[in-house]
């Protein structure tokens, strides 16, 4: 689904990420970890086509298709969905509007027929319900006033209505209580299929007790130092990063 | 019909500027230049009686003394008055009765403004009045309309057949005296619309202008007159375009409108005139004076505008409420994009008791458009609890235009309450990229955010045409980020 190879990219003149490299299967669920600045949320929004981050060297193929040659809407329409960490208000947009013209953008690039009014309503009611967001909250603008959590889980709202193939959710779980943490995660994994898939950015273990990654990478200093299950999780959680970091010394030193 | 009206809507808003056509009609134009003698010629041409012609001729005289204001917060090139021809008219062929009798030309025209000339399906609630250059063409549903009463016609045909009503309101809500361009419309205007609402009548169908500027070295000075007398009710909405030219075109043109006790009046403008093109070349100058007088008791005037187009656009829109628990609104939206400047606002002045207005002005600027909002509020001595509250938004597109706010108050009785918020926003990188994540293009975020933005003022048009306001909003903002 998604090849990353020897990815290289600065902001602004400054290195970021330096080389890295991850494959991504259909129905797989990556979760990426990894201490505060490494170039978790850069990685990101490489993939997602924001400008502001130059792309010095490496491929990304997402379908057998050059990722880095498409424009940020057609990766959304071709399935890429980025739950941000700190998702946009867009003031005087309803959720309603905003999400009618997506849905119906996505439905377009498919050659399907925009949704009728009643259907898009329908459909908005069934998912509002999958991910148990207050009603009130799609009638309001786009996150306008909603709190850091109602936030999160209007991102993952959005993801529910727009059925993407790769989900790459950044820290969706931070600033959730408990109930919400839940909330989230069934929402994942209700849309969870063979032939989709996550990357999953977050900084606590406790989100993949209900959402359980096939890998999980560690991200230091723009490398990804450490692969393994699950358990790396576990383990980090126990541990924190500094032993990570001392491999990597010892490795340089060696 | 719904979907008739999707049709034209659509079809009138693709692409850049799509009014820019021009059409080869068979016009009847006088010569070039201003002096008393084109007056007359003006007046003659138009069978005028003799109280007109004094009027024009007064107005004329008073005009020579007069200057150009200097305050507006514009650039405007000098204007010579000389190069501008004041007259021009399609060439009748004979008295036109239905729209066979219309140059098939002109029809076209209309036609692919999407203004329909017959009264048939599509936009069947609404009646319209055309005026190209000089004079009005055609006015459908008179004859419906007047079943109930109403004079729904060509400020021309209103001279002849209503002079009584012609001459006891024109100049009663705008003064000949009142203002340069005012002054000079009072001399030299051609033609408009004049409409009465009798007592007691709600007019059942949107009454609508549509101005189209044709002929070159042609300015267009329209008057209209729309009276409502007691107890009645109007909805009125006129629409503008012109063709793409190099030079810029004059456009000054007056709006008066009496409202008498318990008369409402909504008065809804959407401003499409050629703004000149990308590099401000060209362009309407759309120098409007417009008033509105509450002048019974619990009467209302509200105003909408949407303002897309023109070069420069120089109006305001305004109400005096004398009458007694009277209501004045304004609604605007104006755009400015690419070397476009506006400086548009109100004018509401409390002389009765009780009296309230609201303003409501979203401004926005792209490109290198300049954009003021100017507005007075004031409260003479005698108006005991008058209200107003204004809220003035700038939204910015782009770090080379700007927006600009001139609020003044004039209060002179302590019991008024005076309310002003104003906010200026920009259109962020981030919101936009939210966007496109989610499968919006960029133009399409824009047009999201910017109606979103523009929502409330557009709520209050008419159905019919807050869809065609939306989308040309959006159409004037394109290629203005990015
Ligand atoms: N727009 C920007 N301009 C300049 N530097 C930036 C920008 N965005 C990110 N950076 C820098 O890039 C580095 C990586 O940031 P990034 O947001 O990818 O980290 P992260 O791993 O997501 O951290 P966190 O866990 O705190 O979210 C940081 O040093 C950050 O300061
Ligand atoms: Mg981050």
């Amino acid at each position: 689904m998604l090849i990353i190879n020897n990815l290289k990219a600065s902001i602004g003149g400054k290195s970021i990420l330096k080389g890295i490299s991850l494959h991504v299967k259909p129905g797989e669920i990556h979760a990426i970890m990894g201490p505060n600045g490494s170039g978790k949320s850069t990685l990101a929004a490489v993939l997602a086509g924001r400008e502001f981050v130059e792309i010095t060297e490496g491929t990304v193929t997402y379908l057998g298709k050059n990722l880095l040659d498409m424009t940020p809407e057609d990766r959304a329409k071709e399935g890429i969905f980025l739950g941000f960490q700190y998702p946009i208000e867009i003031p005087g947009v309803s959720m309603v509007n905003f999400m009618k013209t997506a849905v119906n953008e996505h439905r377009k690039h498919k050659g399907l027929d925009p949704l009728s009014a009643s259907d898009f309503l329908k459909l908005m009611r069934d998912k509002k319900e999958l991910v148990e967001i207050d009603s009130k909250l799609a009638n309001r603008s786009v996150n306008e006033g909603f709190s850091g959590g109602e936030k999160k889980k209007n991102e993952i709202f959005q993801m529910a209505m727009l059925e993407p193939r790769l989900a790459i959710l950044d820290e969706t779980d931070s600033g959730l209580d408990i109930d919400a943490l839940r909330i989230v995660a069934n929402g994942v994994n209700k849309l969870k299929r063979p032939d989709n898939s996550f990357i999953v950015i977050t900084h606590y273990q406790r989100l993949l007790d209900y959402i359980v990654p096939d890998v999980v990478h560690v991200l230091y200093d723009g490398r990804i130092v450490k692969t393994a299950g699950k358990e790396l999780a576990l383990e980090l959680e126990e541990k924190g990063y500094d032993w990570i970091k001392k491999e990597i010394e010892n490795n340089v030193t060696a | 019909m719904e979907k008739d009206q999707d049709q034209i809507l659509s079809d009138v808003t693709t692409g850049e500027y799509k009014y820019g056509f021009y059409s080869d009609i068979e016009m009847d134009r006088i010569p070039k230049g201003l002096s008393e003698d084109v007056v007359r010629m003006i007046s003659a041409k138009k069978n005028e009686p003799e109280w007109l012609l004094e009027f024009r001729l007064k107005s004329y005289r008073h005009w020579l003394t007069m200057k150009m204001p200097a305050w507006p917060n514009l650039k405007i090139p000098k204007i010579n008055y000389q190069e501008i021809i004041f007259y021009a008219a399609p060439k009748e062929r004979k008295k036109i009765n239905n729209v066979e009798d219309i140059d098939p030309e002109l029809k076209k025209t209309f036609d692919k403004l999407g203004i329909p000339l017959q009264e048939q399906k599509h936009l069947a609630g609404v009646a319209v009045d055309a005026v190209i250059d000089s004079v009005s063409i055609k006015t459908t549903f008179k004859e419906t309309l007047a079943e109930m009463g109403i004079i729904f016609c060509s400020f021309s045909d209103a001279v002849k057949e209503y002079p009584d009503l012609v001459k006891r309101y024109m100049g009663s809500v705008v003064p000949y005296t009142d203002n340069f361009f005012a002054t000079l419309n009072s001399a030299v205007f051609s033609d408009g619309s004049f409409c009465y609402i009798p007592k007691g009548v709600r007019c059942p169908m949107e009454l609508s202008t549509y101005f189209r500027i044709n002929s070159a070295n042609t300015g267009q000075f329209e008057r209209t007159l729309l009276i409502a007398d007691e107890e009645s009710y109007v909805s009125y909405l006129e629409g503008c375009t012109a063709p793409s030219r190099d030079e810029n075109q004059l456009h000054a043109a007056i709006v008066e409108i009496v409202a008498e006790k318990n008369a409402e009046v909504k008065y809804s403008t959407v401003q499409n005139w050629y703004p000149g093109d990308k590099e401000g070349k060209g362009g309407v100058f759309n120098f409007v004076t417009k008033r509105g007088m509450c002048k019974g008791e619990n009467s209302k005037i509200s105003w909408t505008q949407i303002e897309t187009g023109s070069a420069i656009t120089w109006k305001y829109p305004s109400c005096i409420l004398r009458g007694d628990n009277s209501t004045g609104e304004f609604y605007s939206v104006a755009v400015t994009n690419n070397h476009q400047q506006a400086d548009t606002g109100t004018k509401m002045t409390h002389i009765g008791k009780n009296t309230k207005s609201t303003i409501v002005s979203k401004g926005i600027s792209a490109g290198h458009g300049q954009n003021s909002y100017r507005g007075l509020v004031k409260v003479l001595k005698n108006a005991t609890n008058a209200r107003n509250y204004s809220q003035c938004d700038s939204l910015l597109l782009g770090d080379k235009c700007g927006a600009h706010t001139f609020p003044y108050l004039e209060v002179d009785n302590q019991t008024a309450i005076v309310e002003h918020e104003a906010t200026t926003s920009k259109i962020g990188e981030d919101q936009i990229f939210y966007c496109n994540q989610r499968g919006i293009s960029t133009e399409d975020a824009i047009g999201l955010i910017v109606n979103g933005y523009a929502r409330e003022v557009i709520n209050k048009l008419p159905m019919e045409f807050a869809v065609e306001a939306q989308k040309l909003l959006q159409i004037s903002l394109e290629g203005s980020v990015g």
